[in-house]
């Protein structure tokens, strides 16, 4: 498991580029949702018709 | 707009090139009233070109380097700093809206305008750069192909920063956000132009570069006019 | 029914979500197999050791950013042709997500750039052009934020999508030739590594996983803006009062 997270010696590199994709993603994923949970305030509905 | 009407050719009613020349001499006349504002523009140019042994170091060799760099980077934002006049004041006040109303060809008036707009600040800069390049210590041939890559850049700048300032005309955020859209776009101009002055430092042949910059001020001489008229359109509506 | 159906804001608005829910399990399903690949299958690289498995985000998310890009200006170039609403809004969606795909390409590339050619940024050709790149999508996003008409700011920001998409391999162009010139003949230094198989096949896995979570992401923002746009209009209010 250290030998993963070691990544031969390269560990900070690559979990810093994959952590802050992952963050990247997260954020756009609630700033999205947030965005669309706004716009159905603003009219009023959940926005489908179920 | 009767120097309009006394523009028409004979042989086509609503000619280009009547459209070009009165648009050009419209906004030359209206520039030189207020010669102090292009004034500013050209010293601060001046200032900018100035400020950059002074914030690095005055060291020759770096200078040397530096030089045609810095001319071309000041020459953009130059550019970018009256690019607004072009369109704006027109914009403002209802005058833009009868040009675009006018049976002449609005690709060809936007012409004549961008014409006058670098004859107020393009010609200038690229005259007064040997004079500029003197403070970085470059060679006289070096000082030779700095103007000749700004005398073929500077016309490509204004003509996409027509294209710019028409897209931001009556959008809020100014000239930071004119920047913002037309500095990514003015970078292969920069690259070349820069660097036809590099290659000469280095020995090589600057021919290269100047077709390049020379091939793409044909292609915006016909591009940006269309596409700036299409923003002024846009605009308008 | 014709293919023309859904091309209005209102009839595409419900079709939006269950397209992007399959899409977004599509995604998480590519992407945990491209992650499985590329770190449990794939061997180290000979050269650069374990710092390659970088390339598996890294890549996929460059080329998303370019093809995000050419698929805005597809669309604003429907926008302006056809004055449509759906085309210009869906072009909308898109540039906050290219945005974002441009800026984890630039901090991977930094980041694997660091311990293979030990430096966090090289002004090469590529990382140059990804750069400007991320200022084009800034200007039309800021663009479509300057102008208040929706509208206008449609057909503002599909044309300066069009006049950047024409750009892009000038600027390419012009950046490669200012890198060979000054970097000389030597290294390349975005070249890939050369490329088992296997980490072909997870990088291609998880460009799949990248493709079918931007869409996922776009119809989702697509539905707000078709809320924030059409909220006067009769088909959201009736759907307000069901």
């Amino acid at each position: 498991m250290t030998d993963f997270l070691a990544m031969g010696g390269y560990g900070f590199y690559v979990w810093s580029a994959y952590g802050v994709t992952a963050l990247a993603i997260v954020l756009e994923i609630v700033s999205v949702r947030a965005r669309a949970r706004a716009a159905a305030r603003l009219t009023g509905n959940t926005g489908d018709s179920r | 707009m009767t120097t309009l009407a006394h523009a028409q050719s004979d042989e086509s009613q609503f000619g280009v090139a009547a459209a070009i020349v009165w648009a050009a001499a419209h906004d030359l006349r209206v520039a030189m009233r207020s010669r102090s504002e292009l004034a500013v523009q050209i010293l601060f140019y001046v200032i900018v070109v100035s400020l950059f042994p002074l914030a690095a170091s005055p060291d020759r060799a770096l200078l040397a380097a530096l030089g045609p760099g810095v001319l071309w980077v000041a020459a953009l934002l130059a550019s970018l700093l009256s690019l607004p006049r072009l369109f704006a004041a027109d914009f403002a006040d209802g005058t833009l809206e009868q040009i675009a109303l006018s049976p002449y060809p609005l690709q060809a008036l936007v012409g004549g305008k961008i014409i006058a707009h670098w004859l107020c600040t393009g010609l200038p800069v690229a005259v007064l750069a040997p004079l500029l390049g003197l403070q970085y210590g470059l060679d006289g041939d070096v000082l030779a192909i700095v103007t000749l890559s700004l005398l073929i850049g500077t016309p490509l700048l204004s003509l996409l920063g027509a294209i710019g300032a028409a897209l931001t005309l009556g959008a809020r955020g100014g000239s930071s956000l004119l920047a913002l859209l037309i500095l990514p776009l003015c970078v292969p101009v920069l690259i070349f132009g820069a660097g036809a002055a590099d290659a000469v430092r280095a020995g090589l042949s600057p021919s290269p570069n100047f077709s390049l910059l020379a091939a793409g001020l044909l292609i915006a001489l016909v591009g940006a006019p269309f596409a700036t008229a299409a923003a002024i359109r846009v605009a308008l509506d | 029914m014709s293919f023309y159906f859904f091309s209005s804001p209102a009839t595409f608005f419900p079709l939006a979500r269950p397209i992007a829910i399959v899409f977004a399990w599509l995604a998480a399903l590519c992407a945990i197999a491209g992650l499985w690949i590329g770190f449990v299958v794939a061997p180290a690289d000979a050269q650069q050791g374990e710092a390659y498995r970088i390339i598996f985000i890294h890549v996929p998310a460059a080329w998303m950013s370019m093809f995000i890009y050419v698929v805005m200006a597809f669309w604003s170039i429907v926008a302006l042709t056809y004055n449509t609403r759906l085309s210009a809004m869906l072009a909308q969606a898109l540039a906050p997500t290219g945005a974002w795909m441009t800026f984890i390409a630039l901090f991977t590339g930094s980041m694997w750039g660091r311990p293979t050619w030990g430096t966090y940024w090289a002004w090469d050709a590529r990382m140059t052009s990804e750069l400007i790149l991320l200022f084009l999508y800034f200007g039309v996003i800021a663009l479509r934020n300057a102008i208040d008409d929706p509208r206008r700011a449609d057909r503002a920001c599909s044309l300066l999508t069009i006049v950047g998409a024409v750009n892009i391999p000038i600027i390419y162009f012009s950046v490669q030739w200012w890198n060979t010139l000054h970097q000389g003949a030597s290294v390349s230094l975005t070249a890939a590594p050369r490329m088992a198989m296997i980490m072909l096949t997870g990088m291609l896995v998880m460009t799949f996983a990248a493709w079918f979570y931007s869409i996922a992401v776009a119809l989702l923002r697509l539905r707000a803006i078709i809320l924030e746009r059409e909220r006067g209009s009769a088909w959201i209010t009736g759907l307000a009062r069901a």
